[in-house]
């Protein structure tokens, strides 16, 4: 009997439209789709509405006018009352690019030596370690940045009783004065020469690896791959005759005259990105290396490596695999809370184009939709990168 | 051989207990301790005598700034200066100005609320804390009481106390435009609407050949609960209207933050099902939410939310700034929130799923009986690590001329009774102690919630 019944209705269940899961599903979806688009144009109805009702008029022609404000850092010419907002929005973007940048370098340095730290068999190394990343990350960021800029660096001396650095400049309230490098005429034989040397190092290199995986015999080319990279820029740098110099800052009346001015926002604002970041990126090495288990580094010892060996060959490369991932997703953070920025009004996109462009022209809209998406091009470009890294070093597994 | 057989009457077991011998000397004993874990090679000397070095140069002035040379009383900046600056004590002085923080601390807590008022915000502080603490501790009884105080009297308890209540509601709809601003016109206009509603319920239901009752009672329940909700708003308790540029200090960080994670926690749970959806517009829309404000830094979020919102609106619309803070705020936690939530759905076996289907099961009654029970469940520590990161957020809401405890103690410093050189580093030692304490604690919960919910056992 049951068995007849099965047979005979064996083809697909009818349905009435409405209990059908596809339909029913597209359906949803067209309500979710008129509802967003209906939000999407009301918003821009009433932003229209809005913006004629206070003469403001849409568009990005104000890139092309010229900004009648002063800059306080610029990285590429800018002269008040000459350049055009579009000037402001570069400035701005390098000076993010800039502090993010030596702020990554710096982090990951930091990051790196406490995370190791973190791990340490030494009681007090560790504890020392401990005790900086939960204190650090545990703190606001903004916080962080009020207390190098209001707390630390407000303390120090004005520029008559600047502390001295040595060769490095002076430091006072004003930021910090370095010796800002003077190039000569044949200052390109020694930059040749140092591109010249590391690509032919590079070159040594690959055949000298080559040479192992055929033979499995080392050559000893560190020494050539030193002199190469380091010796022949300095060869060149002598025969092209000396052609780098310093502009030293010197003690003036009211400030230091000659080098070049770190502003005092830089610097806070560079410190609590670093220091702050660091603490992330420390966990995050613990943690990559404590996922390499004990089993790896014992082969590793059985087969007869040396410690060192076993951390650069066989520790290292697997740790990796786990860090990166989350390690540039800490590099993104620091790349957007660089933007806290505003808040001591360093020179940076959101303070100098979302901010004081933003009140000069009252393109409220473009201004703030241009910055965003800078930021999102940011994250998305880097994302990118990530995604193909981790395809390239996932482990090919069975 | 021969030997031991010619000696027969020698024996071969000792008589006698032999004493202890003494243990060997480095072998044990704190001095062994220190020469094993400290002294071990030369590279962990050099390391300890380091880190013996940074802890002595920060605890010293540490303990120097606050016990030994901080100042506790007095009522003027003099007792902070040194004599060179005219104040009280000797050149060469520099320590903590904590008199200052005392007597600013009530406004680092409350802001600038009206002074008779505040016993409102502590009642508002108190029952939070009070039903918050036996959410957080496993054993504790009555979960589900708990949870819906929280959400659902909680909220309007600490609206009306905040603000003042009294809300003047009015019609929407029909009535709105015939009876005007009133109370009894929002109420015939909010029945009309839940006719409207309970209407199509009854449509689709009954097309979908299911039984109309069940769901008819649950909307009528949801409905009159909200308007019951929404009666005690719009009574008169007699408490004075306090505006929200009055709040501040700890009570806007608090309120942001709370906010903040309680409207994230459902809107990220929809991004994240959305995110997994099988529907293709449904999974655009999630994504684009999503990677969009994880993509943009939370100061633009700001500045968009205090700056363009107000144009997107209709021409006399206008919100609070501290509810335009909140709804960026929330938009932007929502779609961290909906990430730590996709991977909670993400770490639930496949057969759960299938199971529940097996069984016949909606996509509802999976999600909501099987699924999300066990992802909440595992995502609890990122859940906390969301708030924390929010909660130490919050302080950006001082960017856009709010006043949470940061942006208070940064108010503060305009005050020239107490404008000393040691004030910035006073203050913002005690905010950077505070907000450890809270960050910290949070932070620790998150760890014991890891351990305790690690079973073991993995899939």
């Amino acid at each position: 009997m049951a068995l007849q019944d099965v047979s005979r209705n064996a083809g697909p269940p009818k349905v009435a439209f409405f209990n059908d899961p596809k339909i029913r599903g597209w359906a949803y979806q067209i309500v979710l789709l008129a509802i967003v688009v209906y939000i999407v144009v009301v918003g821009l109805e009433n932003m229209f509405a809005n913006l004629r009702a206070a003469h403001i008029a849409s568009g990005f022609g104000f890139l092309e006018d010229t900004a009648g404000f002063s800059v306080s850092q610029a990285l590429i010419p800018y002269t008040q009352g000459d350049s055009t907002y579009l000037d402001v929005y570069l400035v701005g973007l390098l000076n993010t690019l800039l502090v993010s940048i030596i702020g990554i370098v710096c982090a990951t340095i930091l990051g790196f030596i406490v995370g190791v730290c973190r791990l340490s068999r030494n009681f007090l190394v560790r504890g020392v370690a401990s005790v900086y990343v939960e204190v650090f990350r545990n703190i606001p960021l903004l916080l962080h940045i009020f207390i190098w800029y209001f707390g630390v660096l407000r303390l120090l001396p004005s520029p008559r009783d600047s502390v001295s650095l040595g060769v490095f400049g002076l430091l006072n309230n004003r930021g910090m004065f370095v010796p800002r490098p003077v190039f000569g005429a044949l200052s390109w034989i020694p930059i040749l020469a140092f591109v010249v040397g590391i690509v032919a190092s590079m070159v040594l290199l690959r055949r000298a690896k080559a040479h192992q995986m055929r033979t499995g015999e080392r050559r000893p080319i560190g020494k050539w791959v030193a002199a190469l990279v380091l010796g022949l820029p300095i060869v060149a740098f002598f025969i092209a005759g000396l052609p780098l110099s310093f502009d030293l800052p010197k003690l003036g009346t009211f400030r230091p005259t000659g080098g070049t001015t770190v502003l005092p926002e830089l610097i806070s604002l560079f410190l609590a990105l670093a220091s702050y970041t660091a603490a992330f990126i420390a966990e995050i090495v613990r943690a990559g290396i404590l996922s390499v288990s004990t089993g790896q580094t014992e082969a590793a010892y059985s087969l007869g490596l040396r410690p060192r060996t076993t951390l650069r060959l066989v520790v290292i490369p697997q740790a990796l695999r786990v860090i990166i991932p989350p390690l540039t997703s800490q590099y993104l953070n620091l790349t957007k809370n660089s933007s806290l920025a505003v808040a001591i009004a360093y020179p940076d996109l959101v303070s100098v184009f979302a901010g004081t462009a933003l009140n000069q022209t009252g393109q409220a809209v473009e201004i703030l939709m241009m910055t965003m998406l800078t930021y999102l091009a940011i994250s998305l470009i880097t994302s990118a990168g990530m995604n193909w890294y981790n395809a390239k070093m996932s482990l090919a597994e069975r | 051989m021969s030997g031991i057989e010619e000696h027969t009457d020698m024996s071969f077991v000792r008589g006698e207990m032999l004493s202890e011998a003494a243990p060997p000397r480095s072998g044990d004993g704190m001095l062994h301790w220190v020469r094993r874990n400290l002294f071990s090679s030369w590279i962990n000397a050099i390391a300890t005598l380091i880190a013996i070095y940074i802890v002595i140069s920060i605890l010293i002035p540490a303990v120097d700034f606050v016990l030994i040379d901080g100042v506790w009383q007095g009522g003027g900046r003099k007792v902070c200066l040194t004599q060179a600056q005219g104040g009280a004590q000797p050149n060469g002085w520099f320590g903590g100005c904590f008199a200052y923080v005392r007597t600013y601390f009530p406004q680092f807590i409350y802001g600038l609320y009206p002074i008779p008022q505040r016993w409102r915000v502590d009642v508002v502080f108190v029952l939070f804390f009070a039903s918050l603490a036996p959410l957080l501790v496993p054993a504790a009884p009555f979960k589900r009481a708990n949870i819906i105080f929280m959400l659902v009297v909680f909220p309007v308890t600490a609206f009306v106390l905040l603000t003042g209540g009294h809300v003047g509601w009015n019609g929407f709809l029909i009535a709105g435009s015939a009876l005007g601003r009133s109370f009894p016109a929002f109420v015939v206009d909010y029945l009309i609407l839940t006719a409207v509603i309970m209407g199509i319920a009854y449509a689709i239901v009954r097309g979908t050949q299911g039984n109309p009752k069940p769901v008819l009672l649950s909307i009528g329940v949801v409905m009159a609960v909200l308007l019951v909700l929404v009666a005690i708003t719009a009574i008169d308790f007699g408490l004075p209207y306090v505006e929200t540029a009055r709040w501040g200090g700890l009570l806007v960080t608090l309120v942001i933050a709370v906010t903040g994670i309680a409207v994230s926690l459902p809107l990220g749970i929809v991004l994240a099902l959305g995110r997994r959806s099988v529907m293709p517009i449904v999974r655009l829309f999630s994504i684009i939410f999503i990677e969009f404000w994880r993509g943009i830094p939370l100061v633009t979020v700001l500045f968009m939310a205090s700056v363009v919102l107000p144009l997107f609106l209709p021409d006399g619309v206008n919100f609070d700034k501290l509810v335009r803070a909140l709804v960026g705020v929330a938009m932007f936690s929502s779609a961290y929130m909906a990430e730590v939530i996709r991977g909670g759905l993400q770490a639930i076996p496949k057969g759960q799923y299938e199971g529940a289907k097996a069984l016949g099961l909606s996509f509802w009654q999976m999600m909501g009986n099987v699924v999300l029970p066990q992802a909440l469940k595992i995502v609890i520590p990122g859940i906390v690590n969301t708030f924390i990161g929010l909660f130490k957020d919050t302080t950006l809401v001082l960017i856009i001329g709010l006043f949470d405890f940061l942006g208070q103690i940064q108010a503060s410093f305009s005050d020239s009774d107490w404008a000393t050189p040691v004030q910035a580093i006073t203050a913002y030692s005690f905010a950077a102690a505070v907000y450890f304490v809270f960050c910290f604690s949070m932070g620790q919960y998150s760890r014991y919630m890891e351990r305790r919910l690690d079973t073991g056992h993995r899939s």
